[in-house]
């Protein structure tokens, strides 16, 4: 009745792409935040498009890329041999693109409030850039990346259209649980869909509910 | 806070580690279309039972599956509802041969218990009590699958223009992404009813909640269902294709209501 092999696609794909997208998250979130240039409003919007576009643009788009005629894929398959479309690592790429904003914004809201001057002693004391980050901005824009984790996170186990198109619904390998309870409706199986959605929201839940618990308690020691 | 850092990406990456340890080789992934939902699922029970394979099915529109075949997905046997699809495939090299028909579909009207009146001598008689209702102020919907790339849609069309309610019931039509969704969506509330594969509407899982009645087969072109091998194809799903030829996929599949070539 719970289809495990979906659910296991589902947090292979959510930890995977939490993975992958925080570490990047932290470098764009703090460049955009400290970024004084022209550009920095182009780059901003382009990290926020993901938000605003539908996930069946995102997914044609995706699609057509990752097609073998088309330059990347073609180099996609000559470097690792096998496509993309229809793939576990096809639809952790298109994840990783539909979750950009969710892992960059709430970072870069955090460093934007890290006075400058704080940096600026830290170089004085005579730390480095790398020092500065872990010893004193990471501490401080600890409950952006958490808000970060959460959101990519909860939003990856949601995330339907886009692994639709370019996923295929394919058992065990692009099947998310999302998916299957689509699925599981169309076979008339509404108590497996029913007990797969309430899974899906006791997980989502829980999610959210441990990181805001965390960065709420954090605020209130540290405040 | 350090120390929190690392255990949760450790956390995270013993999440992950399962992707890169399956040891043994996964079933033969099937594309099936969606008229084949209960029929073929009792199908590769039965087959595990007899020849100890498990199968995993995928069902789904077969333009859809097509598509997909083409670009290269990992599906090892294709059964489409419609068998131009796999000649096409079979035209563009994707496939192995042009496979062979395994059986016919039929249409029929399904819908809610007591929705309308069924009669066989008029078997769309329901949709035309639906529009008259419609016509008199009464919101009234007819579900079918797409006929943009569903076959059973294709069908289900034909059959509506045999009966010369097409054009009529235009406003009323809503579209399901393939025969299943069509079926779904025929026994929602404020729908009433639709055109769907007979195999779906005689499905054990609906005998409580609905009734439906078989539309004749010279309603509409004749759903010639072809089955084919693709490249990547391996030894179970061979078996599977060859199994479902023989007597035993044949009775199941004559069970919910195909037509099975001789």
């Amino acid at each position: 009745m719970m289809d495990w092999a979906a659910l296991s696609v589902s947090l292979r794909l959510a930890v995977l792409t939490c993975l992958i997208l925080l570490p990047i998250g932290i470098w764009a979130g703090r460049s955009l935040a400290y970024a004084r240039h022209r550009g920095r409003g182009f780059f901003e919007a382009l990290v926020a498009l993901p938000l605003v576009l539908p996930p069946t643009v995102l997914g044609f788009y995706l699609l057509m890329a990752f097609s073998r005629d088309a330059p990347f894929g073609s180099l996609w398959v000559s470097v690792f041999g096998s496509g993309l479309n229809f793939t576990f690592t096809g639809i952790l790429l298109a994840s990783l693109a539909a979750n950009v904003p969710f892992a960059i914004q709430p970072i870069q809201r955090a460093f934007e409030n890290v006075p400058a001057n704080l940096r600026e002693a830290a170089w004085c004391s005579g730390l480095s850039i790398w020092q500065t980050l872990w010893r004193i901005e990471l501490p401080l824009v600890w409950p952006g990346v958490l808000s970060a984790f959460a959101l990519t996170f909860a939003h990856t186990l949601g995330e339907f259209g886009v692994v639709l198109m370019v996923g295929g619904s394919i058992d065990a390998e692009t099947q998310t649980l999302a998916i299957a309870i689509y699925d599981r409706m169309q076979a008339f199986d509404e108590a497996a869909a029913a007990l797969m959605s309430a899974v899906l929201l006791g997980i989502s839940f829980i999610t959210i509910g441990v990181v805001y618990g965390l960065a709420g308690r954090r605020r209130r020691v540290h405040g | 806070m350090r120390g929190f850092v690392i255990a949760s990406f450790l956390y995270m990456a013993t999440l992950a580690v399962p992707a890169s340890v399956q040891a043994q080789p996964d079933p033969p992934l099937v594309a099936a279309a969606s008229d084949l939902q209960f029929a073929l699922t009792e199908a590769a029970a039965l087959f595990r039972q007899e020849a100890g394979h498990s199968i995993r099915l995928n069902f789904g529109s077969s333009g859809n599956f097509r598509r997909q075949i083409a670009q290269g997905a990992p599906f090892e046997l294709y059964l489409s509802a419609d068998e131009s699809y796999v000649l096409a495939l079979n035209q563009e090299g994707h496939v192995q041969n042009e496979g062979v028909i395994y059986a016919l579909g039929r249409l029929a009207w399904l819908q809610n218990p007591g929705a309308a009146e069924l009669d066989e001598d008029d078997p769309l008689g329901a949709a035309e009590q639906a529009l008259a209702a419609h016509q008199s102020g009464e919101r009234q919907r007819l579900a079918l699958a797409n006929p943009a790339h569903a076959p059973y849609g294709v069908a289900a069309m034909q059959a509506l223009k045999h009966a010369e309610l097409w054009e009529a019931t235009a406003d009323l039509q809503v579209l399901g992404e393939n025969v299943s969704q069509a079926a779904q969506y025929a026994l929602s509330d404020g729908i009433s009813g639709g055109l769907v594969a007979y195999s779906i509407a005689r499905a054990p899982a609906l005998a409580e909640r609905s009734e439906y009645q078989l539309i004749p087969d010279n309603w509409h072109t004749p759903l010639r269902q072809r089955m084919v091998l693709t490249h990547q194809a391996g030894a179970v799903a061979e078996q599977f294709y060859h199994w479902l030829q023989q007597d035993a996929g044949r009775a199941t599949l004559s069970d919910y209501g195909f037509v099975v070539p001789q």
